[in-house]
């Protein structure tokens, strides 16, 4: 858990980013010249948690 | 789960060990199982008239004064409409088609036959781009197109294929790929290889040097020509594999311009279907995005073996020509793929991926666990009958119908 004492280096500094999931966010990055690697991720089933306990019973 | 593994071993080892051959063009009505008089067969899962897109009604009409049956176009509206037409859908009799996929009994039929498990399957014979029966043209020159077809094309090729026993299609299929052709919206090398493979022997068995040189030059002309006989390859292939008890691997992706269906293997014939989704892609010049038909044709077959979409890494060209994206990012759809397949063809390879085999297996748990519904590059038609292609683009099967197959699969084995 970053505390207040650290948050000023880290906006401070350059960023490099690692992006998960929406790819909104990498892009807005990237048009700012920002380093970022996006990791396109969903959750699995959609989020649908009935189906993924089905998907986990059949082995997915 | 390991019936499951070991079901989907069964279907990766029928699919990898077919062997396709083109081996004859015959008429449906000869061959075509249980297709009868006054019958239409369509592309995708079944459908009814009032349900059926503009194209797919365009096209029926014109079947309909094709075959003799109707006098007009106006008439035939009024039989289907009435029933006096029956409808199915290709999968049911052994066939496949293109886009809306007529099929009836005097058209000239591809023939395949899997020489290791003996199945034949069927398709009609390609007619090239523009205004076609595919896209639901269904004028005089369509019509008078696909008579020549009937009477002078079909016959020829079928007389050339008998006498030379037939092309391998699995070889040629390997070549292509080195070639550029993902096989799908791209089949200029293949259509170059089929072209000269039958040559000499439609040359050596043709007793009329003009009709000859009408159908090498329609062959020479069109680019499209190999996609009606990978789709018939690819049936030939996937029928073998239905039906084995606990598989998960999809045996069937088709789409009749409203609904999109799936079969897979442990499930049997039952589809699984969804609203068919817009293609998004490039439109040709005076067209755009408001005059497209909905995504429609039994083509994904050729995805369904791992091509098409699914190898548009060994085509590079195609991605601009689907609006896929740069040259460079093709290999990505193609790596997307495999995350959503059981295995990998190591006879069908791509050189500019270290010749990677293509995607093969499509697994239901798979595509619902990640979320990667697969991707299909299809050409795009009007909405409205009888005007004919407008662009071709990329479209992604809906993630309901890999839903309802897990859900249905798991139903079966006993898993809730």
């Amino acid at each position: 858990m970053a505390s207040d004492k650290d948050t000023p280096s880290l906006l401070g500094g350059k960023l490099s980013v690692i992006n998960v999931g929406l790819d909104k966010f990498a892009t807005e990055l990237a048009d700012h010249d920002v380093p970022v690697v996006h990791l396109d991720w969903k959750p699995p089933a959609g989020g649908d948690p009935a189906l993924a306990a089905l998907l986990s019973k059949m082995g997915a | 789960m390991d019936i499951i593994e070991k079901a989907n071993e069964e279907a990766i080892r029928r699919m990898l060990g077919a062997e396709p051959v083109l081996i004859d063009v015959m008429p449906a009505g000869d061959i075509v199982p249980n297709l009868e008089d006054k019958m239409i067969l369509h592309a995708g899962p079944p459908i009814e008239w009032d349900r059926m897109c503009g194209p797919m009604q365009g096209a029926i009409a014109g079947i309909t004064v094709f075959e003799g049956w109707a006098n007009d176009l106006d008439q035939a509206v009024t039989m289907a409409a009435s029933g006096e037409i029956r409808f199915d859908a290709n999968h049911h009799h052994d066939a496949v088609g293109p886009m809306t996929g007529m099929t009836t009994i005097s058209q000239p039929m591809l023939v395949v036959e899997n020489r290791t498990t003996g199945n034949k399957s069927y398709c009609a014979i390609n007619e090239g781009l523009g205004k076609v029966m595919r896209f639901g043209g269904n004028d005089a020159e369509v019509l008078n197109r696909l008579a020549w077809i009937r009477d002078v094309l079909g016959p020829a090729m079928g007389k050339a294929l008998r006498d030379m026993g037939g092309v391998e299609l699995k070889p040629l299929i390997a070549r292509g790929l080195s070639m550029g052709d993902e096989m799908h919206q791209r089949n200029v090398a293949c259509s170059g290889l089929v072209l000269r493979a039958i040559a000499a022997a439609m040359a050596k068995t043709s007793d009329d040097s003009i009709a000859l040189s009408e159908a090498l030059a329609f062959i020479s002309a069109n680019d499209q020509f190999h996609l009606n006989i990978a789709m018939a390859m690819g049936k030939a292939i996937m029928d073998p594999v239905r039906n084995i008890e606990g598989s998960s691997i999809v045996t069937a992706m088709s789409r009749n311009g409203t609904d999109f269906g799936i079969r897979v293997s442990g499930t049997g014939d039952e589809w699984f279907t969804a609203p068919v989704e817009m293609p998004e892609g490039l439109y040709f010049v005076g067209y755009s995005e408001a005059d497209a038909n909905p995504d429609m044709g039994d083509s994904t077959i050729v995805e369904t073996i791992g091509l098409g979409g699914f190898a548009m890494g060994a085509s590079p060209a195609v991605a601009g020509f689907v609006g896929a994206g740069a040259a460079s990012e093709a290999a990505n759809y193609t790596h997307r793929m495999s995350e959503i397949c059981a295995s990998e063809n190591p006879e069908w390879t791509i050189p500019s991926m270290d010749y990677l085999g293509v995607p093969t297996g499509i697994d239901v748990r798979l595509v619902v666990d990640s979320g990667i519904a697969p991707t299909i590059n299809t050409g795009i038609a009007h909405r409205e009958p009888g005007i004919g292609q407008v662009g071709a683009g990329v479209v992604r099967a809906p993630m309901a119908c890999f839903e309802q197959a897990v859900r249905r699969l798991a139903e079966k084995l006993g898993i809730s």
